[in-house]
């Protein structure tokens, strides 16, 4: 499925993800996933909130700089050999994965993982076409 | 052409200019022999006497003023009228040593008025205008010129001040201001504030004269596109009267220099030679109609190019152009010189707000330049790759310009302080 995520830049200094957690949770919106990612003087935290556009107009008005971008969600069963199955699937259709990570929430007896891709819509196709969802 | 303050003197043709100025210098040299001791025992020690000025062509001549002639003779040494002629002063902001403080007569206050109404009518300004000046009010000449500019044009005048920038974002949509005065760091910053607001589609702004520090083309540009207005440059000291001793028509390419109340001059500032126009050097001013407190030949430290070419707007004045830093400005780092302007000009190019701050240190004797760089909604991605990539893109672009490599630091948004005044750019360690 085709997700929206927030990327919050960040200056590396503490309290930072604090102060966001803060923000998103005073306005309820709740955190289906959450990554950081780091160089050495910043750095990026990618979020998925059931409001997109709630959590980007409280971010913002906080002075966050945030961008949205489209991201594909899995689902992949909970068992050794899971993560393999959709890695190939991807792999096979020649699809160049940026990034992912997983998801907080399993549903079902499946872990949900994240890919950040060029084409979140031939991701989607390819998956769709092994019956992964 | 456009329209004029006062046609007649900003169209003149330029023999006439000189005779004027030549004209007027006689008498201005004559009013500081007189009245100012100061004046007359630098004049006296150059063996120069007013006798031996009759025309432009014996300025060079005249011994120059500096800065230091100013804090020197602080705070009256240099008035040129008795005490109770001026009826008003202003007085520069340095923090560091003696100010400096201007006098003014009741019609030098005009004549200064005049020229910033020079400016503001050349903005597309007139008495249907609405004109926001945030510059500071008070001992800062901004806010008082360009007040007494609007007034002198008959435009509506909201005297704001500076700072506040929910009230000055409150008034300019309510009252529908048209032309808005302020620093140009600070129009950069609201105008920001406008279009993170979604305030751009109810404002009535046309136009905005923005001085008092030196900003870029590109900074001109950003601010242009963001809010939608056209920004002309105007040019002033608190030596020379504030703002108004040059602006920008139309063309936007060059000031118009207002040649009847100020002569301008261009000199080798080692060799103290006057250059012909067209040749880079720094910036000298002479006073030609100020009673109280007139400055013989004040050299500015800016560094710059004089333009007498026609200008397509039908003014005769010279132009002269944007200041390319100031002296003072001008820091060496590594044996290399680097102004400001230079690494905002790289920033603005790369897509980076124009909010930053330089900071030179010295580590183990060796000299280093860190920039803090405001990231912006441009440069961000979800991909960290992505924005490592975009910064050393920069530091490359900075090491084109300047020669030297300058550390990045790519910080959040807003987190550099604004002054809403005049910015700190520069932070030397090396001279702490
Ligand atoms: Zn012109």
């Amino acid at each position: 499925m085709t997700l929206n995520q927030i990327s919050i830049f960040l200056e590396n200094r503490p309290g930072q993800l604090a102060e966001i957690t803060e923000e998103l949770t005073e306005a309820e919106i709740n955190i289906f996933a959450l990554n950081i990612a780091e160089a050495s003087e910043y750095g990026l935290i990618r979020i998925i909130v059931d409001d997109t556009d709630k959590a980007m107009s409280v971010l913002q008005e906080n002075g966050f700089l945030a961008t949205v971008s489209k991201v594909t969600s899995v689902g992949v069963s909970d068992k050794p050999g899971g993560l393999d199955a959709v890695a190939k699937i991807i792999s096979a259709a020649d699809i160049n994965i940026e990034y992912m990570y997983s998801m907080i929430r399993q549903k079902d007896g499946l872990a949900y993982m994240i890919f950040k891709t060029a084409d979140p819509e031939a991701l989607e196709k390819a998956l769709a076409a092994k019956g992964v969802f | 052409m456009g329209k004029f303050y006062q046609q007649e003197t900003e169209c003149m043709p330029r023999e006439e200019i000189r005779k004027l100025q030549g004209e007027r210098l006689v008498r201005i040299v004559k009013h500081v022999w007189d009245n100012v001791p100061y004046y007359k025992a630098k004049m006296e020690a150059a063996g120069v006497t007013p006798d031996d000025i009759k025309g432009l062509d014996d300025l060079h001549k005249l011994p120059f003023t500096s800065k230091e002639d100013l804090r020197e003779t602080y705070p009256d040494g240099m008035l040129a009228v008795p005490k109770n002629q001026a009826v008003r002063i202003h007085s520069t902001s340095g923090t560091t040593g003696k100010r400096v403080v201007k006098y003014y007569t009741q019609e030098d206050i005009d004549c200064w008025s005049e020229c910033c109404a020079r400016a503001i009518v050349a903005a597309g300004g007139d008495e249907n205008d609405i004109v926001q000046v945030c510059y500071g009010y008070g001992l800062f000449t901004g806010g008082a010129g360009l007040d007494g500019g609007s007034h002198k044009v008959g435009a509506l005048t909201l005297p704001m001040s500076s700072g506040n920038t929910d009230r000055q974002i409150q008034f300019m949509t309510d009252l529908g201001a048209t032309i808005l005065c302020c620093t140009p760091s600070y129009a950069a910053y609201l105008s920001e504030c406008i279009v993170e607001r979604g305030y751009r589609d109810k404002i009535r702004l046309k136009a905005g004269i923005f001085g008092a520090e030196a900003w870029s083309e590109e900074m001109r540009h950003d601010i242009e596109s963001k809010i939608g207005i056209k920004a002309y440059d105007i040019y002033g000291l608190t030596e020379l009267g504030g703002p108004g001793v040059s602006f920008e028509c139309e063309e936007q390419k060059g000031m118009h220099v207002n040649e009847d109340h100020y002569i301008a001059e261009i000199i080798n500032p080692k060799t103290l030679e006057q250059l012909p126009n067209g040749t880079q050097g720094e910036l000298v001013f002479t006073n030609l109609t100020h009673q109280a407190f007139p400055v013989i030949r004040y050299r500015t430290r800016d560094i710059c190019v004089l333009n007498d070419a026609p200008c397509s707007c039908g003014r005769t004045h010279i132009r002269m152009a944007k200041p390319m830093g100031r002296s003072d400005d001008m820091m060496i780092v590594k044996g290399v010189n680097v102004f400001p302007s230079q690494i905002e000009t790289v920033l603005i190019d790369q897509g980076y707000s124009p909010n930053y701050q330089i900071i030179v240190d010295r580590v183990n004797n060796s000299d280093t330049i860190d920039v803090n760089v405001e990231m912006s909604p441009e440069r961000i991605s979800d991909n960290l790759g992505r924005i490592a990539e975009m910064e050393k893109s920069l530091v490359a672009a900075l090491k084109a310009m300047l020669g030297i490599y300058v550390k990045v630091h790519l910080v959040a948004p807003k987190s550099i302080t604004r002054s809403e005044g005049k910015a700190v750019r520069v932070i030397d360690k090396r001279k702490i």
